[in-house]
């Protein structure tokens, strides 16, 4: 036990650090700063005109369905690139691997075509 | 790798390729396809227990012993594929009865069920994760496919967050105890394990958190009375049987057989979730006005009482949770039978004052409930008298004498809730009646009330398939 936690200790420095570094960076601007608040700076900014509205606006759910594509196809590629990689040592058995993978990734492709996921309209 | 060396998975790959398939089939015919699609997942359930039963009884290992079939991990998929049939079937005329229309739940559940065949069957962290998170992934979706209702969704965003946080504590876990034994396989972490270190210890905490999340045992409980609230009751219904009893299998199998040398440190555990499930299970139903929260409460105490069987680490102990989770699952699915065919032109019926009077407007549907409520309060000579008797048996020839007499008493305190329902049924002025009850949940119903029934005649079979089962773990 004692030699578990010496192991540890670095890391209990650290985060101890950690702590007082970013505290005292939070907290010293509110005692150390002079503050002279005016309406014109506490509006938003906006670059080269007046803010038209709050920034918390809606906006399209179909944003986030395409950020979910988006990934979803980005992590089959990062499973491609290290099977590329060391395909030479695979063989037939890794080869098929991969094939039956990207199988079932284009059948969930063919799912969302046909429901309509990739129409923006 | 042959295609030959993959027959003993094979009931798996059905249930895959056969979700893939309807899948594929639902999408081009669009939503008219729906019954041919739930029709067709239930061919699917019904050619993998087929499979299941054709297998043959020696163990067989695949994937360099990350999965392996042996009779405990088929006794599991029989009950997973049971259950997960049984929710099917009764979720075909609900979803007509409440104009949803879509085939992608069959697809969900076979992928669920692929997931929780993959977790009866591991036998190395690495596939315990994978198996529970397919299950759980497709559970996330089930839970909110009613997504036009604002309590659907809740629960389905709820069991998603909660359940991130379990798999991360168990992930957290299984890296523990991968970092103090240098192995992820079962066999490996037990020959390893031969004394609790402190880092052992912390990974198995984290390991039994992430699956008591799972199983749904205090403290790991707070989400599933609101989920199982605000999912539609099929999915409920499939919720508390197939699901729980994959992810108590999986828990029986971590234990003994990857902690066979250090069980003083589990037992604790398993000794307090177990305490704690029954005593809140049996308390907090008291005040229930909602039968789907109630029966949420009630199957947070069942857990407690099947980890009474873990408790003792032995093989007529795992024998006995293997009866309770057969017999659990039985009354369940009867259970939300009856949940789902509370009805009236208003739509779903879910306060248990609305069950005024059964035994007076429908008699049989009233004397089945009352047959099974008995049976979930555990009085004789219903079946789940049996599957109490049989842990507690276990318990207290592991000399676990305080906890047996804590789950006998949690029970009598549980016993109330369920007789107050049969009070209200039998001696209440009646409510107006409910909807006529669809044949296929009228199906179930029967299959449910016939073995809570009649258990007690001819129980040898499935108590020699258990005990069966439980010797192939040790």
């Amino acid at each position: 036990m004692a030699v578990l936690v010496h192991d540890y200790l670095p890391v209990v420095v650290f985060i101890g650090v950690a702590t007082v570094i970013g505290l005292a960076l939070l907290v010293s601007p509110f005692l150390l700063a002079y503050q002279n608040p005016d309406p014109e700076k506490l509006s938003a900014y906006e670059c080269g005109f007046n803010a038209f509205d709050d920034a918390r606006m809606k906006f399209d759910v179909r944003f986030y369905l395409v950020a979910i594509l988006f990934i979803i196809f980005d992590l089959e590629v990062a499973f491609l690139f290290p099977w590329a990689i060391v395909f030479g040592e695979l063989g037939s058995f890794g080869f098929w691997s991969m094939m039956v993978f990207l199988g079932v990734l284009t059948i969930g492709f063919i799912y969302e075509w046909k429901k309509g996921a990739l129409e923006w309209d | 790798m042959t295609l030959n060396s993959l027959m003993p998975v094979l009931p798996e790959l059905v249930v895959v390729i056969g979700a893939m398939l309807l899948l594929m089939l639902g999408v081009f015919r669009g939503e008219g396809s729906t019954p041919i699609v739930e029709v067709g997942a239930l061919v699917v359930i019904a050619i993998a227990a087929v499979l299941i039963f054709m297998q043959p009884s020696a163990p067989a290992e695949l994937f360099g012993g990350s999965i392996v079939i042996d009779a405990f991990a088929r006794f599991f998929k029989i009950l997973i594929l049971i259950g997960a049939a049984a929710a099917l079937v009764m979720s075909m005329p609900f979803w007509r009865n409440h104009k949803l229309n879509r085939f992608e739940f069959s697809v969900v559940v076979l992928l669920s069920v692929a997931g929780m065949m993959v977790m009866v069957s591991a036998r190395d962290l690495i596939a315990l994760y994978l198996g529970i998170e397919l299950m759980s992934l497709a559970l996330y979706v089930i839970a909110a496919i009613d997504r036009e209702n604002v309590r659907s969704t809740e629960a389905g965003l709820k069991y998603f967050v909660l359940g991130a946080l379990s798999s991360g504590m168990l992930l957290y876990g299984a890296s523990l105890v991968y970092g103090f034994t240098g192995t992820v396989s079962f066999a490996g972490i037990a020959a390893a394990a031969k004394s609790p270190s402190t880092g052992l210890v912390f990974g198995i905490v984290f390991l039994f958190a992430g699956l008591a999340f799972k199983v749904s045992a205090v403290p790991f409980h707070m989400w599933t009375p609101d989920v199982y609230e605000g999912a539609p009751t099929p999915v409920t219904a499939f919720f508390a049987a197939a699901p729980k009893v994959a992810a108590i299998a999986l828990f029986v199998r971590v234990a003994v057989s990857a902690f066979p040398n250090i069980a003083l440190s589990w037992q604790q555990i398993i000794v307090f979730i177990s305490i704690a499930s029954m005593v809140l299970g049996a308390f907090a139903a008291i005040g229930q006005k909602n039968i789907k929260r109630l029966l949420a409460y009630s199957s947070i105490g069942h857990v407690g009482f099947a980890l009474v069987g873990l408790a003792p680490g032995t093989a007529e102990g795992v024998s006995g949770v293997l009866i309770y989770m057969t017999i659990y699952l039985a009354m369940t699915l009867g259970t939300f039978a009856v949940v789902i065919a509370m009805r009236r032109d208003g739509g779903q019926i879910e306060e248990i004052d609305q069950l005024a009077g059964l035994s007076r407007t429908q008699p049989v549907m009233a004397f089945v409930l009352a047959a099974l409520l008995f049976s979930l309060a555990g009085i004789p000579p219903l079946a789940g008298f049996f599957a109490k008797f049989y842990v507690f048996l276990a318990a207290i020839q592991g000399k676990f004498y305080a906890l047996a007499v804590i789950g006998v008493l949690a029970s009598v305190v549980g016993a109330y809730y369920y007789l107050r329902i049969v009070k209200i049924m039998y001696i209440d002025e009646p409510a107006q009646r409910f909807l006529p009850m669809p044949r296929a949940v009228a199906f179930v119903l029967a299959l449910s009330g016939a073995f809570t029934i009649l258990f007690f005649v001819y129980p040898g079979p499935l108590v020699a398939a258990a005990d069966a089962a439980a010797k192939s773990l040790f």
